[in-house]
């Protein structure tokens, strides 16, 4: 009867295994499927250098490469430290309750829709923002990136804890008895060892900055051009398929969005394997 | 506590009911019988008409349920064309290619004027058609030069789906270039609230939109008033259309007869646009 169990348990585990992955294998094989026509045509290196200018006949999703890229690795750099500073105080630094309170606030901050920070941000960073720079609109780079950074920040937070609290007790036993004070604990004991706890915080976060279409819609301005500086507007991949998706679907527009569906996939999976690299180099966790 | 809680909404749903019979009929007679869901999708300028309307209808015969989404213009089109709303709505008319694929009906229902908008506080209202299609190009990219601060012109624009922007560019911009840096937005909604908060914003929407969060600019001495937009005098203007697939059957019919008689005429003048009929 057990072993039927088990079975059972096992077969069904597999089953869902294998449509997870084969979910995303079909959907890159329908991204890849619908932007053939366009990379066969030779207009693929022409879209990955060109800008955008349907009137003028270019398709070119370069301007919303650059933007992606840089308003997600903002959001992440901001993101990171602060991150890293919550969980070191959550988790190892924190007296008493601050902890505590401290991972219910972020917790709680899970919690609230994108579209909620994206609302408050028009109406109080991006003034800010505008004022600051003297020029532009504030609905920019930076500001998009500050917001995704606070979006992503939970994410970070959760795993780092996590993984700062996993750490094996007699270590830090050992370190203690020789005199290591609680910061160097930190440094020297603790960051290493959840060292694969951080990258898969961070890659999953990354995964989000890159993703998430509502706050760059919003806050980025989505400008067609290729952000120079952090006060100039851009558009990310994500919102320009959610700009160009409502459009007419027999036109070149629509179809060039496909190809930006297959580039955002790419960009992600090439994210996460760089990461995961990265974490392959830290201390193996089962020692 | 739940009996309370049940008893308190059997008191409003009465009230509800009592209050749709105070309603005076007239035109909204056809509707008495009629059940069912009606979709609505589309262009953004048609919200508060739609909205009014369907409030109405849905107060004097609650089996009927409206849903009102917007989306733009392309939109409208295209989901009404595929099927996936009754209604598609569009400030633009639809393109020979578009209603021969999809077989639309189309209904022009209202007339709109499209209104060039800044923030309140900017001292310039008004500007010349070169001076329009020049800041909106870019190559007028500071207040100064129309005597006012030394601040940077933030342009806004609509995205590809708006059939405001499309009628802009034509007759706003003798389909000239908008520069690269505009900041686009995806409603009318959005465009009022960003040149709100944005002094140094110049952006356009729909007259029936204006109210004084944002301030409108006369283009060659003409403002966009309903008066200038009947008398053709202003020329950025346009209808606002509604599009079925096919001939419209069941609801559909009942709404879109409701809004070309007097009384949904009526609404299409109280939110500020101009009646056809």
């Amino acid at each position: 009867m057990n072993n039927f169990l088990e079975k059972c348990a096992e077969k069904g585990f597999l089953v869902s295994i294998l449509i997870s992955v084969f979910l995303s294998l079909g959907i890159l094989s329908f991204l890849v499927f619908f932007s053939l026509p366009l990379i066969r045509g030779g207009h693929f290196l022409r879209m990955m250098k060109s800008g955008w200018d349907p009137y003028g006949g270019n398709f070119g999703v370069l301007p919303m490469m650059v933007g992606t890229g840089v308003i997600a690795s903002l959001a992440l750099f901001i993101a990171a430290p602060i991150g890293l500073g919550c969980s070191a105080l959550i988790s190892v630094l924190a007296k008493g309750n601050v902890g505590g309170f401290i991972r219910k606030a972020v917790e709680f901050m899970t919690g609230i829709p994108t579209v909620v920070y994206g609302f408050v941000a028009i109406f109080l960073l991006v003034p800010l923002i505008r004022e600051i720079f003297n020029k532009g609109t504030g609905m920019c780079v930076l500001s998009a990136s500050i917001v995704l950074a606070v979006l992503i920040l939970p994410t970070i937070v959760m795993f780092l804890t996590d993984a700062f609290n996993s750490v094996p007790g007699h270590y830090l036993d050992a370190s203690a008895a020789l005199g290591a004070t609680p910061v160097q604990q930190l440094i020297f004991i603790i960051i290493p060892f959840s060292w694969r706890g951080i990258v898969s915080g961070l890659v999953l976060s990354a995964g989000r900055a890159v993703g998430d279409t509502l706050i760059s819609l919003m806050i980025a301005g989505n400008a067609l051009q290729i952000p120079r500086e952090l006060s100039d507007a851009s558009r990310t991949l994500t919102a320009h398929i959610a700009l160009i998706i409502a459009g007419d679907c027999e036109s070149p527009e629509f179809k060039s969005i496909f190809l930006c569906g297959l580039i955002l996939f790419v960009f992600t999976a090439c994210m996460v394997l760089i990461l995961r690299l990265l974490g392959s180099f830290g201390i193996p966790e089962d020692r | 506590m739940r009996f309370k809680v049940i008893l308190f909404l059997m008191a409003v749903l009465i009230l509800l009911s009592g209050a749709g019979s105070f309603v005076l009929a007239g035109n909204l007679d056809r509707f008495a019988g009629a059940k069912g869901t009606l979709r609505i999708a589309g262009g953004t300028a048609h919200i508060p008409v739609m909205k009014e309307a369907a409030k109405r209808i849905m107060n004097i015969n609650p089996n009927i349920r409206i849903s009102i989404a917007g989306g733009g213009s392309g939109v409208g089109i295209k989901q009404a064309g595929e099927g996936l709303v009754n209604i598609g709505n569009s400030g633009r008319k639809a393109t020979k290619d578009e209603i021969a694929r999809y077989k639309l009906v189309v209904f022009k229902f209202a007339i709109d004027g499209i209104a060039v908008v800044v923030n309140p506080e900017n001292p310039v209202k008004s500007l010349t058609k070169d001076q329009l299609e020049n800041a909106f190009s870019g190559k007028l990219s500071r207040w100064y030069v129309l005597g006012w601060e030394d601040r940077g012109i933030n342009v806004y624009t609509r995205d590809a789906s708006s059939g405001t922007r499309e009628v802009f560019w034509k007759k706003g911009l003798n389909k000239g270039e908008i520069a690269p840096k505009a900041n686009f937005v995806k409603s009318h909604g959005a465009m009022k609230t960003s040149v709100s908060v944005d002094p140094f914003g110049i952006g356009y929407i729909s007259i029936g939109y204006l109210d004084d969060t944002v301030a409108s600019v006369s283009i060659d001495g003409i403002s966009p008033t309903l008066k200038n937009v009947r008398e053709e005098n202003y020329e950025i203007a346009r209808g606002l259309y509604m599009n079925t697939r096919g001939e419209p059957a069941g609801l559909a019919k009942l709404f879109i007869d409701y809004i070309l008689s007097r009384e949904g005429q009526e609404i299409v003048k109280e939110k500020g646009f101009i009646a056809i009929n």
